[in-house]
């Protein structure tokens, strides 16, 4: 017998992905929790296989299907997104399972033909509304442009009811259990809000655009299989859409983030004066420091939260390194941010804190009060100007609050 | 006037709406958006674009 075995989604659909226990970084995202890339095998007159995981982890995969159907009877594969994640085993799925067809996006196409050059022929190209009669079911397709790559899309089986929607609703959580019911609602809230924060923000007006057109599409959904994480069965997927509205709105939260780097404590020492001055105003604070937390961390914190101060040394006539490593993180991703500022001690020339203030002017971030700067070591007079300057921002966060 | 599409991601400049947020006014043309420009959605310059049909 194999070692990896086949699990059953529905009466016809079976789980045949990877588990990436050991996965702890993903493009810059540390996954503390591994991860899965899952595919789905359709019994049908046509076997279709959706998505594909990983290169590494093409036997694993290949072990699955064949502890349900001999690998070389499939007959269509699906590429819903053609990140390497999903397509790394596509190329030889295609040559060794044999498969008539492959379906994808125009984008998809592009992608894939720029990724695997002449490796990937009988290719064909669908688009949002296209369907394909697999016997029984049929597959319909949905383009979700952007979301989040040009070619990404989403497949709607009958029959099933099973939207395959790729990386949407989806975690990096690896696990044995393929289904949401059988994890946590905290852990799933917490990795889905990691991944949500890491890999989708930017998009979150395209993601409301998509939540506003679904009901239009009349898609009748029992379950929602993403490409990574658990599966959401028995309508679980109302949470995790609702959950997705919530994140993308980024209405301003009553919390502040003060994010810092600091050489010799004097930064730290204002971080924690500017945070009592915040707590003060009755606004509830995180302290964050970047040598002990990654951007992928600091960037789920920060999504969401209504005050943003970020404090930086002065080194070399520059902000901390690794200021410049989370404001370019933070710059792609645009998290909206309601009230933000800048902080931080220096010795003689002082740019750092002018630094992040331009940072975050870039990100349209409204920053209420001129950056804070401090030579050297802040004594008393010095610690209170950080206490009222932290519990200005977080009034100023009450009041845009009020106004909504 | 011309519409055109984004290659990349299929985004559509509409020279009626411009692009404001990107200091585009209404009523630009396409071939007087500045070549800077770039596309909203993903980023992609203005020679990714072709005519939309």
């Amino acid at each position: 017998m194999a070692n990896f075995q086949a699990v059953q989604v529905t009466g016809n659909v079976w789980w045949v992905g990877a588990i990436d226990w050991h996965l702890r970084e993903f493009h810059g995202y540390r996954t503390s929790r591994g991860s899965t890339y899952n595919a789905f095998l359709i019994i049908d007159e046509k076997v279709t296989l959706i998505d594909t995981v990983k290169a590494p982890f093409f036997e694993e995969m290949r072990e699955r299907i064949a502890s349900v159907i001999d690998p070389e009877k499939i007959d269509y594969i699906v590429s819903n997104h053609a990140e390497m994640d999903h397509s790394g085993a596509l190329a030889r799925a295609m040559q060794e399972f044999k498969a008539e067809k492959l379906f994808c996006s125009l984008q998809g196409e592009r992608a894939l033909k720029a990724h695997f050059h002449d490796r990937l022929p009988a290719l064909e190209v669908v688009k949002t509304g296209d369907s394909i009669k697999l016997g029984k079911n049929d597959l319909t397709f949905v383009e979700t442009k952007m979301l989040h790559w040009p070619d990404s899309m989403v497949s709607y089986l009958s029959g099933e009811k099973i939207l395959f929607s790729q990386d949407a609703f989806g975690m990096h959580l690896a696990g044995s259990q393929r289904f949401a019911d059988e994890y946590a609602k905290s852990l799933l809230y917490e990795e889905a809000r990691k991944y949500f924060a890491n890999i989708l923000l930017l998009q979150s007006a395209k993601i409301i655009d998509l939540l506003n057109t679904l009901p239009s599409l009349n898609l009748d959904i029992d379950m929602v299989a993403p490409d990574h994480g658990p599966i959401w069965r028995n309508g679980e997927h109302a949470w995790i859409i609702d959950l997705y509205r919530q994140f993308a709105e980024q209405q301003p939260e009553k919390r502040a983030v003060v994010l810092f780097d600091t050489m010799w404590h004097s930064t730290e020492a204002m971080a924690n004066a500017i945070a009592d001055g915040i707590i003060g105003a009755g606004v509830p604070v995180e302290v964050i420091s970047l040598h002990s937390c990654e951007r992928s961390e600091v960037i789920t914190r920060i999504m969401g939260a209504g005050v943003l101060a970020v404090g930086t040394p002065t080194i070399n006539n520059n902000m901390y390194p690794s200021l410049g490593d989370m404001l370019v993180y933070m710059r792609g991703l645009k998290p909206q941010i309601a009230v933000g500022g800048a902080f931080g001690s220096f010795g003689w020339s002082g740019e750092g804190a002018k630094q992040v203030a331009e940072a975050l002017s870039n990100m349209q971030i409204e920053q209420p009060l001129p950056p804070l700067a401090v030579k050297y070591v802040p004594d008393v007079a010095a610690l209170e100007s950080c206490r009222n300057w932290g519990k200005t921002l977080a009034e100023k966060l009450l009041e845009k609050i009020n106004n909504q | 006037m011309q519409k055109y599409e984004c290659d990349v991601c299929g985004y559509i400049y509409d020279p009626a709406k411009g692009d404001p947020d990107n200091g585009v006014k209404p009523g630009t043309a396409w071939e007087d958006v500045p070549a800077t420009w770039v596309c909203p959605d993903c980023g992609a310059g203005k020679q990714d674009f072709s005519p939309a049909q």
